[in-house]
């Protein structure tokens, strides 16, 4: 941790403090530190920066705070800590360097929590996303008992190998936030680091938006709309794949991103179609098969483009 | 004698794969060194969350030299013949080689030696294939190195090879190799976090001292014993006890290198969850102990944790940090089991309509029906009151649908007796809803309480014969449905309950209420989307279409006459002229049909489904000591549906055969067996009927004749009476006029009416015999 940071900046004392601490860290591991991708998802990972990037031979290190929707989620704001929005500090490293778990050891530092008083351990845990078409090995990271983050070391991504392999690390911000800060809601977060009437909470931020969404996601969300948005965004990504190829050949491809957006899209508005209820436990699963297609033509698409590593 | 040191150090490693990861590793370099002809002492394998390691001592330093000999060509043999065996023996000319004779000629004889190699040398050359073919359940690559083809496969990221030989006394030879990029060496880490610079080892000795003083405990029976003591004495201290726990024992020791244990607690509000809630809650999430009060063995409000440092503030940060975890964890679980308490059991099962059980199946609604209908056919024979079985079936899976057991589905079952409990029903309505899970394996607890036994094998029985019916038997290894375990389960609830029961009928009754449902359940297919080609007509033709236009009433009425006879689809059926409105109806029969296709004929189920019983028995029987060939020969009569009456016919035909008269009787019933198998070969017939007392010409021949009546009348008597050992007795007197019989009586007389009646006459032995059991499937 940086001793010279002023109080209000100090990760244990602010969320935003405790974001830009991170971000400083994998800056210095020469990462390139993105923003967040402008469209709604379900996690850091559909960030076309881990999705895609995580495919071809190409080197490829970054880090981002993104803000992952989960409908199913909300609860109106009345649960200490589950939310239909939060935000993911994601971290992809290709390939993975050898030091990985030394160098996640030292974020957890900067951030306050020290080897040296906290448990912390590396717990078996297979990650696999079907949506995605995606699969990893590695562990969920404890420290005292509770899981603060995903490490993961990526083996497939949309059907292809991976290779090299690719490294992730997934920081469930709020979480250990609430722990460094030592609140048991995280409405109660300190978001600015300020104090008296100076102070931003996280509720402050967040709490309306949290009621509003909730009621909408589960109430109100228009079906009949969203069921033409997924088609549409189905519709739309096939056709961007279709229309991307330079030439009859399909050696080279130069619509990927546009095409996976609608990727993520469709990927979105199903999980609000199953947040209110409308997708039956047989569909579900014919759901998730339609986006993990486009997943992998999208992962096909991109291993053909000069970032994909395509010649 | 030199001793092996291998170390393989990487990143964090599944606590559930270590203890077989040691015993692969362990068993493959042996393996391989007994295969080198490198005979050892003893080996000994270890694992820590971040190693594997294995020592095995009193290798020979080398290989013996191999000396073989190598027959060559004849003596006087063309060139060519004898310049090959110079080439393949290596020899310089046929003067180094000896001749030998035997009876075909004079050979050369080439001696081949092949000095033995270092045996550091051998282990080089084993080692990086026993690592590059490691089986461990999952692996993966990783680095740079994983963009090539070939790259290691670990099951997390390998870093380190300790590799050394030599003998006690001397400073042991790195053993050179190298694995993806991994150069061996003598170089390990310790802790993590308490001490984690490099360490150089020379051998297993200094190596565990080391590492322990690194903060390594690298046994991981050390470890297990450091916190199961630890914990015990930290819970006793403070008057209570630990709640002990074999497998998260074993868990924990994979997920530390130095074991701490401390205790946390939690607020008492939390104890009115159900314990077993607390403990899987506790158990699951956090992966620690629970803890109970001494006096009242009743759960305390504390819990024991195993952390993997010694903290620099005594633990407190890391106790507080566990606290703070585990109460939510426990605030979430009694929100769950007080939001299912607002709910009646009952008034779930609607739920259970949208649940598919298996696709071919149907809903958990529609198997619940059918456990209802069949633990009311069951309990009057197990002793159940009919009303309470059936309430008992109707609630008894109603508790998967619960929040609690949502969250942890170990607990299913349990939650349902809580649940039916505060809910006010019976206590033996309640028991069932628990104990119709058991027996789950060979260990577990059989119920006794009548209504869990009648909804115990309802349960069991529905899944076997669905399961049989949609042909998804197990096979092999595969057995995804547990339909082993289930099958083990019957056998285990009729024998240890003493039941009488007549499994083709309970069978016959499963099927038939699943057929009956599958003939209900609405069309598959709208009509409108319904289009006739005349492909159909053919597939119609082999799927069995009743003549009658009322199908429905028909279907219902004639229901036992279908799965049993399959009387209504006859051949003319198919041939018939369909007409307009008759094409409408078989649309309709078909679509309903589209299930019954899936199901297999009730004979067909029944007879395997028996046989698959059969079989588990004899595994059962088998493992408590019991001959599989006298269940066999149990089995051969046919028609044996009745596991207790064959399990009491098993033991009464040992215990006969352990007597002088068993054994004899079944040597005379043997040679009888023989001779007519030899007799019938020869003649191409078998003698069946009875002889014919007229040509009987011999006393001995009389005799037989007159006992084997006699034994045959009183053997059915007793087996009717099911007094086997009264059978089995009647059998005995069948020894002295058998005896006698081979004795004083020629068979193959010269006379083939004499021969024939003699042979006869055997034929009525073994068949006499057969009251009890088919003596010719028991060994010797």
């Amino acid at each position: 941790m940086d001793a010279s940071l002023p109080a209000h900046m100090r990760p244990e004392r602010s969320f935003q403090g405790f974001i830009l601490a991170l971000q400083t860290f994998w800056a210095e591991q020469g990462c390139v530190i993105l923003q967040p991708y402008d469209m709604e998802m379900g996690a850091g990972t559909f960030h076309p920066a881990t999705t895609l990037r995580a495919l071809g031979p190409k080197p490829w290190n970054a880090a981002y705070v993104q803000p992952s929707r989960r409908p199913k989620d909300g609860r109106y704001g009345e649960n200490p800590n589950r939310m239909q929005h939060y935000y993911q500090f994601q971290v992809i490293m290709k390939p993975s360097p050898p030091n990985l778990q030394e160098l996640y050891l030292k974020s957890l530092a900067a951030i306050g929590i020290d080897s040296a008083v906290h448990d912390i351990r590396f717990v078996e845990d297979d990650w696999e996303s079907p949506t995605l078409g995606a699969w990893g090995l590695g562990w969920e990271c404890w420290c005292d008992g509770m899981e603060v983050s995903q490490f993961t070391y990526f083996q497939q991504v949309a059907g292809f190998e991976c290779a090299p392999v690719a490294g992730e690390l997934t920081y469930g911000l709020e979480r250990l936030a609430m722990y460094v800060q030592g609140v048991d809601r995280v409405y109660d977060l300190n978001f600015n680091g300020r104090e008296g009437d100076q102070k931003v909470t996280y509720g402050d931020v967040f709490l309306q938006a949290e009621r509003e969404y909730s009621k909408h996601n589960f109430e109100v969300a228009d079906t009949a709309m969203l069921f033409e948005q997924f088609k549409m965004a189905e519709a739309a990504c096939r056709k961007y794949l279709d229309a991307g190829w330079k030439d009859e050949k399909r050696e080279a491809h130069l619509m990927a991103l546009p095409a996976y957006d609608q990727c993520i899209k469709a990927s979105h508005v199903f999980n609000l179609l199953d947040a209110r209820g409308v997708i039956s436990v047989t569909e579900r699963q014919s759901y998730i098969l339609r986006v993990r297609e486009l997943a992998k033509a999208c992962g096909e698409a991109w291993i053909h483009t000069e970032a994909g590593g395509a010649a | 004698m030199p001793e092996l040191l291998l170390e393989l150090f990487s990143e964090e490693i599944p606590a559930r794969m270590q203890a077989k990861a040691a015993d692969d590793l362990r068993r493959m370099v042996t393996d391989k060194l007994v295969a080198e002809g490198l005979v050892y002492e003893g080996a000994k394998a270890f694992a820590t969350p971040r190693r594997l390691a294995l020592t095995v001592h009193g290798i020979p330093a080398r290989q013996p030299d191999l000396k073989t000999e190598r027959r060559g060509p004849k003596v006087g043999a063309p060139d060519a013949a004898v310049q090959g065996f110079l080439k393949a023996t290596g020899l310089k000319s046929l003067d180094e080689a000896k001749i030998q004779r035997d009876p075909k000629g004079d050979f050369y004889i080439g001696l081949i030696e092949k000095p033995g190699r270092d045996a550091i040398d051998v282990l080089a050359e084993i080692l990086p294939v026993i690592i590059r073919t490691f089986p461990w359940p999952k692996s993966m690559r990783w680095g740079a190195r994983s963009g090539k083809p070939g790259s290691l496969s670990w099951v997390r990221p390998l870093h380190a090879i300790t590799a050394t030989f030599g003998p006690e006394t001397e400073e042991p030879d790195v053993v050179k190799f190298e694995v993806d990029g991994i150069a061996t060496g003598q170089t390990t880490y310790g802790h993590r976090f308490m001490a984690p610079d490099a360490i150089n080892v020379r051998r297993f000795e200094d190596y565990e001292a080391k590492l322990k003083a690194a903060k390594v405990i690298l046994d991981p029976q050390a470890r297990k014993d450091i916190i199961f003591a630890d914990a015990k004495e930290l819970t006793f201290a403070q008057g209570f006890e630990l709640v002990e726990d074999q497998v998260l024992l074993d868990e924990v020791s994979g997920l530390v290198e130095w074991p701490v244990v401390m205790m946390g607690s939690f607020e008492e509000e939390y104890l009115a969850i159900p314990e077993e809630v607390i403990r899987a809650t506790i158990r699951n999430n956090q992966k620690c102990f629970v803890v109970r009060d001494a006096k009242t063995g009743k759960l305390t409000n504390k819990f024991v944790l195993t952390a993997n440092i010694e903290a620099a503030d005594g633990g407190r940060v890391i106790v507080s940090g566990n606290e703070r975890v585990i109460r939510p964890r426990l605030s979430d679980a009694k929100f769950f089991y007080e939001t299912d308490l607002k709910t009646k059991l009952q008034d779930r099962l609607p739920k259970f309509e949208q649940i598919v059980f298996h696709e071919k199946l149907g809903t958990q609604a529609e198997r619940i029906e059918r456990l209802e209908r069949l633990a009311a056919e069951i309990a009057p024979l197990v002793g159940a009151d009919v009303a309470k079985a059936t309430r008992a079936a109707h609630l008894a899976k109603a508790d998967l649908l619960t929040e609690v057991v949502g969250e942890f589905p170990e607990v299913q079952g349990l939650m349902g007796k809580y649940y039916a409990l505060a809910q006010g029903e019976d206590a033996s309505v309640a028991a069932a809803c628990e104990e119709h899970y058991k027996p789950q394996g060979p260990a577990d607890r059989v119920p006794t309480e009548p209504v869990s036994v009648a909804v115990a094998l309802a349960d069991k029985i529905d899944t076997l014969v669905g399961f049989w019916a949609i042909d998804e038997k197990p096979t092999g290894s595969k057995d995804p449905y547990a339909l082993r375990r289930a099958a083990l389960g019957v056998i285990r609830l009729v024998l240890e309950n003493q039941l009488k029961i007549e499994f083709n009928h309970i069978i016959r009754n499963a099927y038939r209420s699943m057929f009956a449902q599958m003939a209900g359940r609405p069309p598959v297919i709208e009509a409108r989307k319904f289009t006739w080609k005349p492909e159909m007509m053919t597939l119609m033709s082999k799927i069995r279409v009743p003549r009658s236009l009322e199908l429905e009433a028909m279907f219902a009425e004639n229901i036992d006459k279908i799965i049993d006879d399959d009387a209504l689809f006859t051949p003319e059926a198919r041939k018939q002229r369909i007409d307009q409105e008759a094409m409408t109806k078989i649309r309709e029969a078909s679509r309903r049909h589209h299930y019954l296709r899936e199901l297999r004929g009730l004979k067909e189920v029944s007879s395997e489904l028996l046989a698959f019983f059969a079989d588990r028995l004899k595994v059962q029987l088998r493992e408590q000591g019991a001959r599989h060939d006298l269940v066999d020969a149990v089995f051969a009569l046919g028609g044996q549906d009745d596991l207790l009456m064959i399990v009491r016919r098993v033991e009464a035909l040992g215990k006969f055969l352990e007597t002088d008269d068993g054994k004899n009787l079944l040597a005379g019933i043997k040679r009888a067996s023989n001779i007519l198998g030899i007799e019938e070969k020869k003649d191409k017939r078998t003698f069946d009927g009875a002889p014919d007392a007229a040509l009987y010409g011999l006393d001995e021949e009389k005799a037989l004749a007159k006992a084997i009546g006699e034994v045959k009348a009183e053997a059915s008597a007793a087996v009717a009476k099911e007094d086997f050992a009264a059978a089995m007795s009647a059998m005995a007197k069948l020894r002295p006029p058998v005896d006698a019989f081979f004795d004083k009586v020629r068979v193959n007389d010269d006379d083939p009416k004499v021969r024939e009646n003699r042979l006869k006459l055997l034929n009525e032995i073994r068949s006499a015999t057969r009251a009890v059991a088919d003596f010719s499937k028991i060994q010797d």
